[in-house]
């Protein structure tokens, strides 16, 4: 099977200074956890996967998405659904017009409402689609943002500290909900992080950067 | 990626920018040598340049423009640091702040009309305190406008240029950490004033040099106000070098070439010595910091920075008060305070001849500061998708065009257009305009534009939106307010333009500006007030729009508020 997200003879250096090398395949459903303390490039990893590397970095290696190889890809067209610590909504939306830009096009107007309507619903936020983002609470917006990279219907999740914004209750609650949904859509998932819990929670395989394995 | 956004944008930039310039600068350089074949005279030869230093107001119109630029610069640059050193963070910096801004885009000439109507010796000033402290029944005889030492024109450029460089120096501040520097100062000691002075001038003053050197070649080559508050016999060198372009017989273009070119040397030179003055005062700061004190007249000095400060909003305010009365009064005399009675019938005169210069100026605005911001929007926009990135000596290409005086080549670029028997007019007078309308554009926008997080952009490419729909989408409407800002900021400089219109428009393109200061020699007052509000509405209106169409627009977005 090619399903999955496999990162191939991925090295990633900076001035000549190697920062990460990466080789591992995410089946759908798995979860890799990239470790280690911040500001080490370990968002550098999701850029390249995304597509965004910034200049000064160079790359080697390929990134294969269910059979593709989209090393090259442009970055809208990879379908790889990305989540950060912030919820980054777009502030001029409304709450719906936010998940109605994550729906793919086609279909109906009213079957769309009706697509943004469950998938609010699903998260316990019935009602909101014509509220401002930022009159949202942190957990509801993370919500949002969750739902919003779903409904695009990615082939694969890249999670950027997505919880560390959040405060402890919380982020238990939002946590299984994003690995839940991944796990239920068969989605192989790439988290970066540095905090212990999220790894144990990933239940996946760990990488601790440098390249050690635990 | 698909390539839609060639760097093909910031290459036209640079064309419209500099493209201008550099022909300019040819089409002076070669009549200044005595080659003009549209007048049927070819060079080379050096009686331009014989004829120029045989002029007997030489010296003094050498003088003015020196002495001039050098004041108006170096006390704006001080009021303005005193100010932000005394009182940043404070309400009543805030409160001066607030009255600064909107003033920034009032136009020069209508600046200078309305400091002329304060401290003319019939002026408000004038008429407050006479007869009672006075005793004055009739205007005195003073020559206060247009003294021939420039002292009210270098106000006039004084009051003008504190708005700029105060706003430019707040920008300044956000990168230099301003707070916590005054903060570990105050903590050992130091007063406000003398601490921002010791930690944070030496880098505000690197990111506000370039500015700073644009209000210096301004003020040394200015034409309006010096039409308007400078001194007539001689005037100085800039409006000389008008008036010799303006003369029928086309033969004393090559002395006004030769004038245009000294004017260029006269503001390297200037600039040359600003940069000598840096490098003394660095030298003797490094000294003065290493002494250790800790600035006991602190209080005083801020006061006074605090005075001079808000005295030059005042100035800006009460003139353009005056200037409202004046386009209203009916009989006035001196010594009343105010006007027997207020009209309209001014009004009823001049409005439909204002009407006509407001249609051409709202055009050629328009037109030019569009233009600007869709490359401007073009050129930033290249930057963020191919990752380039402006050097420190790339920014300076930004400021050329500011930093070469206008007299020194719109002259040129007007006789080049002549000898090709390219058609003057509106067109041209828009490409002119351009020129100083895009640098402003770009400076407006390019912090706001690079500030926006790019990782919407890539949350927005991995909902699967292309580059193209990541910008119209997200970023445009997301940069709504500093998009209009800067658009509002391009048509306040297009509508005070003076010089190209009048050059490039060779007489026959009348806007609201070139019309303002036609009046100047007239000494109609009412048709002054009249033509000078005007020109300050139509500056100001788009400031105005732009703050409320995003208020409006994004009524139910608090995110956007204050972005």
């Amino acid at each position: 099977m090619d399903d999955g997200l496999f990162l191939r003879d991925v090295e990633i250096s900076k001035g000549g200074v190697p920062l990460i090398s990466v080789h591992h395949d995410i089946k759908p459903g798995e979860v890799l956890t990239v470790m280690g303390p911040s500001g080490v490039g370990k968002s550098t990893l999701l850029a390249f996967i995304t597509g965004t590397l910034a200049a000064g970095f160079t790359a080697t290696g390929e990134v294969w998405l269910d059979g593709h190889n989209v090393t090259h890809a442009p970055p809208h067209k990879r379908h790889v659904g990305i989540l950060f610590q912030d919820d980054l909504l777009f502030p001029h939306l409304s709450v719906g017009a936010n998940l109605a830009f994550g729906l793919q096009p086609g279909s109906t107007a009213s079957d769309r409402q009706k697509r943004i309507a469950e998938a609010l619903d699903e998260v316990g936020l019935g009602g909101f689609a014509d509220r401002d983002p930022a009159t949202l609470s942190g957990g509801q917006k993370a919500r949002v943002a969750l739902m919003r990279m779903l409904l695009s219907e990615p082939c694969a999740l890249l999670l950027d500290e997505p919880f560390s914004g959040l405060d402890a209750a919380l982020r238990t609650q939002i946590r299984s909900m994003v690995f839940d949904r991944a796990r239920a859509r068969s989605l192989p998932v790439l988290m970066v992080t540095h905090d212990a819990e999220d790894a144990e929670a990933a239940a996946g395989a760990v990488l601790e950067l440098g390249g050690s394995w635990s | 990626m698909t390539r839609r956004f060639p760097p093909l944008l910031p290459a036209l930039t640079l064309l419209a920018m500099l493209g201008p310039v550099a022909a300019g600068l040819w089409g002076t350089l070669l009549p200044a040598f005595g080659h003009l074949p549209a007048a049927g005279i070819s060079g080379p030869s050096l009686d331009p340049f014989r004829d120029l230093f045989a002029w007997a107001g030489l010296p003094r119109a050498v003088l003015l423009s020196i002495s001039t630029g050098l004041f108006a610069t170096a006390i704006s640059l001080l009021i303005v640091v005193l100010v932000t050193a005394g009182w940043s963070g404070t309400r009543s910096f805030r409160v001066l702040e607030r009255l600064l801004s909107p003033l920034l885009s009032v136009p020069h000439a209508a600046a200078a009309f309305g400091l002329a109507f304060l401290i003319a010796p019939s002026g408000w000033v004038s008429r407050l305190f006479s007869p009672g402290l006075t005793g004055w029944e009739r205007p005195p005889d003073l020559l206060i406008v247009q003294d021939s030492w420039g002292l009210a024109m270098t106000a006039g450029l004084i009051v003008k240029e504190v708005p700029f460089l105060l706003l430019i120096t707040l920008a300044a501040l956000g990168q230099a950490d301003a707070k916590r520097s005054v903060t570990v100062a105050q903590a050992l000691g130091y007063g406000r004033l003398t601490g921002w002075l010791k930690t944070v001038f030496p880098r505000v003053y690197g990111q506000i040099r370039p500015p700073v050197y644009v209000v210096l070649a301004y003020a040394m080559s200015v034409v309006d106000v010096a039409v308007i508050l400078g001194p007539n016999t001689p005037p100085p060198l800039s409006v000389q070098i008008v008036r010799w372009m303006s003369d029928p017989d086309l033969a004393m273009r090559l002395e006004g070439a030769a004038g245009a070119l000294l004017q260029l040397a006269l503001v390297v030179g200037a600039l040359a010595f600003w940069r000598l003055g840096e490098v003394i005062i660095a030298r003797l700061g490094r000294r003065w910091i290493a002494a250790g004190g800790r600035g006991r007249a602190d209080p005083v000095v801020a006061r006074i920075g605090l005075a001079l400060g808000g005295a030059s909003a005042l100035v800006v305010l009460l003139g353009l008060g005056v200037l409202a009365i004046w386009s209203f009064a009916g009989f006035w005399g001196f010594p009343d305070a105010l006007p027997d009675q207020f009209t309209w019938r001014n009004w009823m005169r001049f409005g439909p001849g204002t009407l006509d210069a407001l249609g051409e100026t709202a055009i050629i605005a328009s037109v030019a500061a569009s233009t600007a911001l869709i490359l401007t929007i073009g050129c930033l926009e290249a930057e963020y998708r191919y990752d380039l990135h402006l050097s420190r000596r790339g920014v300076w290409l930004l400021y050329l065009p500011l930093l070469i005086p206008q007299t020194a080549f719109l002259p040129g670029l007007q006789t080049m257009m002549l000898g090709l028997g390219a058609d003057v007019g509106r067109g041209p007078v828009i490409m002119a305009h351009l020129v100083f309308v895009l640098p402003y554009v770009f400076l407006s926008l390019a912090d706001p534009f690079r500030a926006w997080d790019a990782r919407i952009g890539t949350i927005a490419a991995a909902l699967g939106a292309g580059p193209d729909g990541v910008l119209w989408r997200v970023r445009l409407p997301m940069l709504l307010r500093p998009i209009l800002t800067a658009l509002a900021v391009g048509l306040a400089v297009s509508v005070g333009q003076y010089l190209p219109t009048l050059l490039i428009g060779g007489g026959r393109v009348s806007t609201l500006t070139t019309e303002a200061v036609a009046l100047a020699s007239g000494g109609d007052r009412r048709a002054i007030g009249v033509y000078g509000l005007m020109q300050t509405g139509a500056a100001l209106v788009p400031f105005t729009l732009a703050l409320l169409i995003p208020a409006m627009v994004w009524r139910n977005r608090r995110g956007l508020r204050h972005g």
